[in-house]
């Protein structure tokens, strides 16, 4: 058994689990904004209420890459390379969605503003289809070769999985995002959102559901399948909570099931960590794609330290900003004006 | 090789994303303590001067900050995108100040300058300062260990040779890596300088426009009488401090970052001439063994040949002094050192697949001369350039005011650009001196550490997707470059107003604007 690759597997498993529990309603917020039916208020308000923890949930995903690196090199270097085109669009997204939280409120015009809310819902839904096909690809393999190098092609690595991996982030994030907002804002904005989650939630958590089940038909052991029951009950759980309007125990509910499903998926796929869809002998596994035990030694120290306050400081920031935001509170948009006397 | 080479276009990738993102990171890094410093002085002195000071050059701070984080996901991900190889190669120690830098500093940075920006009158003032300090202590933590990883390709240590792959051995001694300490140092001075460089220059236009629409005056002691405008938003009589103050903050913070830029470039150049004494050596133009220091040479130096090389001028024994530190001591040529190489590293490339049809090519180990002697001289001349200018900015304000010429208001806008220049040449020297090697190997370290840039490329990727991403990077960046600078300078125009809008009294002339706000509105809201 080896140790410390399989305890960076669960560590890496966990960091993927808090990117998407987390940075999945700041993106599905993000596509929430395409739909125009809101108004500018109603825009600012679900805006804010993910203002002060988008960027920090964000760190969450380059985490998780960082300790691919240190942990899994092997790993790492593969994946990324064979799934060049994606994540370069993963990339260009995650830039328009930054720069355009921060910059729509600063322009002059309505046309401004709604601009960059169409790169922040763009950048958003391909940053979340780009992530969501990357794992999924990651845990039903790739055409790698012996060094692990992708073959046949720039576009060699697409697949049905990569389809189905991509809804079901997307999916996962448009429903987390609703339930995020019934329980984070009041007015309007509550009411669409809850009536969103509860319309949508069947069909939009399905391709999660599907790429979990097919995991588990291929690979999965009665651990597997158990953590997959729990997954479904907990969407189940979520749906009838969001009927009774109880927005805590629903956004919690949807929060169980990405984590129980990304669990199961991760555990099934243990210890492979990228599958090669050419020769089996070319897979990467935990032991054969991983960092030395002094390294891998050196890190667990750091995670041990660093996970637990990254928590506590998150979790107090969150309990800082607990009000529910709500249309009254956005302050009246001023246009920034030159201090000059004109003449 | 041919003109399709995906290990060129790569190379182009790396260096356009970083020189950009760098362009933002020392900005974040030299603002950050500013701010922080101004808002400890309204705590400790409750003068509003300082109050209105944290919220402009916030702002500004905080328009910049989201581009750097926008174009640092990119750095993360390139190593494994186009660099595979390399990644495969180096990752055993290469990855763990990238991943400790993820999870130790940029989860600080980010959450807590989300406090700070959502936090104003939400939080307790100690609170919300502390807030910021440790988001600021955050970007500098993060930037020592970017460095450390860098300076390991530059200078690796504490690494055993295991199975033809580098393999960490000694952790302190990677992250105490004397290379490390001294970039470290270096990049923050120089980050301290543009961020000085930046209040200087817009510090000097607001008093600039404050007097060109007739608020301030010069009395006949040619002292500064200042006025007020209620007109014009934010132009009443504490403005005017505002921008004094920040005006001298810049040049007094310029003025210490290059003094400490050039001691800790000082220490850093000791180190070179022994770590990568090549890289120096090119960086001098200096072909055969001596001890002057040109300070003007001419000639081809892009023809790699060092014959065609002319110094023109020289100071003897400068050179012996910069590297050893008496002026005797002969530095070796390139003419000298290259056989060296020769015979250590080889002369053409390995027989090895990785290398593709570059194997059993001639290694070239002179780094491209042009870009090495320009860029160590251009990032000297700019520091000093800038650092002379805040020396003469102070001495032309002392009485309180900037001189009316346009021209000099121009100079000191355009002046910003300096220092950032500086950071910009600096890096292009150092990377690109560090050829052919993309991990250069360690003199005094383990055997067969190193790693030729041929052999760092993914071998999986083309060209085409290369080609896709470096043309969609560089035009975004672009158009984001545009987006910012309007930002940028619409919020510098709209002074302290644009930051502080209850400052504007024209439309509710009533409006109190130190009552606390009730505490259900949001302070700041996107």
């Amino acid at each position: 058994m080896d140790l410390l690759p399989t305890l960076w597997f669960a560590i890496i498993a966990v960091l993927w689990t808090g990117y998407l529990f987390l940075e999945g309603f700041d993106l599905g917020v993000g596509m929430h904004l395409l739909f125009s039916t809101r108004n500018e208020n109603q825009r600012r308000v679900m805006l804010n209420a993910i203002g002060p923890v988008w960027d920090g949930n964000e760190v969450w995903l380059v985490t998780a890459a960082g300790a691919t690196f240190a942990a899994f090199p092997i790993w790492y270097a593969s994946l990324f390379s064979a799934l060049y085109l994606p994540l370069i669009f993963v990339l260009l997204g995650l830039i328009f969605r930054a720069v355009a939280i921060e910059y729509r409120g600063k322009g002059k015009s309505m046309r401004w503003a709604r601009g960059w809310d169409i790169a922040l819902g763009l950048g958003s839904l391909v940053t979340a289809f780009g992530i969501g096909a990357a794992l999924a690809l990651t845990t039903t393999g790739l055409p790698i070769n012996a060094n692990g190098d992708r073959v046949g092609g720039a576009f060699a690595w697409f697949s049905g999985y990569a389809l189905i991996g991509g809804l079901a982030v997307v999916g996962f994030a448009l429903v987390h995002a609703a339930a995020f907002l019934a329980l984070k804002t009041d007015g309007d904005v509550r009411h669409a959102a809850n009536a969103f989650a509860r319309r949508v939630a069947p069909i939009a958590l399905l391709p999660l559901l599907i790429w979990m089940v097919s995991l588990q038909v291929t690979r999965g052991t009665a651990l597997t399948w158990t953590i997959a029951v729990v997954a479904v009950v907990a969407a189940v759980w979520a749906s009838i909570a969001n009927r009774n309007r109880q927005e805590g125990w629903s956004f919690i509910g949807f929060g169980v099931f990405l984590a129980a499903s990304i669990a199961s998926i991760f555990i099934a796929s243990y210890p492979v960590v990228l599958p090669s869809t050419i020769d089996h002998a070319f897979d990467l596994t935990v032991s054969n794609a991983s960092s030395s035990p002094y390294t891998l030694g050196v890190m667990s120290v750091v995670a041990c330290f660093g996970i637990p306050l990254v928590l506590a400081y998150q979790g107090w920031t969150y309990w800082v900003f607990r009000k529910r935001v709500s249309g009254s509170h956005i302050p009246e948009a001023r246009p920034v004006e030159p201090a000059v006397r004109r003449s | 090789m041919d003109a399709l080479d995906p290990l060129l276009i790569a190379r182009w990738q790396f260096g356009i994303t970083t020189v950009y993102h760098f362009w933002m990171v020392p900005l974040t890094l030299g603002l950050g303590p500013i701010v922080a410093v101004m808002q400890m002085m309204w705590h400790r002195t409750g003068n509003e001067r300082y109050y209105r000071m944290v919220k402009f050059w916030g702002k500004l701070y905080l328009i910049n900050f989201i581009m750097g984080v926008a174009t640092g996901l990119v750095q993360e991900f390139q190593f494994g995108l186009a660099w595979s190889e390399y990644s495969r190669f180096v990752g055993d120690v290469f990855g763990a100040p990238l991943a400790m830098e993820a999870l130790l500093a940029f989860f600080v940075e980010s959450t807590f300058l989300g406090l700070w920006i959502f936090g104003w009158n939400k939080l307790p003032k100690a609170i919300h300062l502390a807030c910021l300090w440790i988001a600021v202590a955050g970007s500098v933590v993060s930037a020592y260990f970017i460095i450390v990883a860098n300076s390991w390709m530059q200078h690796p240590v504490g690494v055993d040779l295991v199975n033809g792959r580098p393999v960490m051995a000694d952790v302190v001694a990677v992250f105490t890596n004397n290379t490390a300490i001294s970039a470290f140092t270096h990049a923050i001075f120089g980050s301290l300088g543009v961020g000085g460089a930046f209040l200087l220059g817009i510090a000097w236009y607001q008093l600039w426009q404050r007097r060109r629409d007739g608020i301030d005056a010069v009395g006949p002691d040619k002292r500064v009488i200042v006025g007020e405008a209620s007109g014009i938003p934010g132009r009443d009589k504490a403005d005017h401090g505002v921008w004094l103050m920040s005006l001298r903050i810049g040049a007094v913070v310029a003025m210490v970052a290059f003094a400490g830029v050039a001691i800790s470039g000082d220490a850093q150049g000791k180190l070179m001439f022994e770590q990568q004494p090549l890289k120096m050596a090119a960086a001098e133009g200096a072909c055969h063994n001596g001890t002057s220091f040109s300070v003007l040479s001419v000639g081809k130096l892009g023809s790699k040949n060092c014959d065609d090389v002319t110094p023109v001028i020289e100071i003897p024994g400068l050179l012996s002094f910069l590297a050893h530190g008496d002026f005797t001591t002969d530095i070796q040529g390139i003419n000298q050192l290259i056989p060296q190489y020769q015979e250590k590293y080889g002369t053409t490339l390995p027989d090895d697949p990785k290398y593709g049809a570059r194997a059993g090519e001639t290694i070239d180990y002179l780094p491209v001369m042009e870009v090495t002697y320009w860029g160590f001289r251009l990032m000297i001349g700019f520091g000093g350039v800038a650092a002379f200018a805040a020396f003469v900015a102070l001495w032309l304000t002392r009485r309180g005011t900037v001189p009316r010429p346009r021209w000099l208001m121009q100079l000191a806008v355009v002046g910003i650009l300096a220092p950032f220049a500086a950071n910009s040449a600096g890096w292009i020297f150092t990377e690109m001196g560090r050829q052919p090697f993309v991990v250069a190997p360690n003199p005094s370290g383990v055997d067969g550490v190193f790693m030729f840039t041929a052999a760092a490329v993914s071998p999986g990727v083309s060209f085409g997707e290369i080609l896709f991403s470096v043309v969609s990077l560089t035009l975004i960046y672009a158009v984001l470059m545009v987006f910012e600078l309007r930002l940028l300078v619409r919020y510098v125009r709209g002074g302290v107003a644009s930051a502080i809008p209850e400052l504007d009294k024209r439309d509710h002339p009533d409006e109190s604007d130190d009552g606390p706000r009730p505490d259900d509105v949001l302070a700041f809201a996107y």
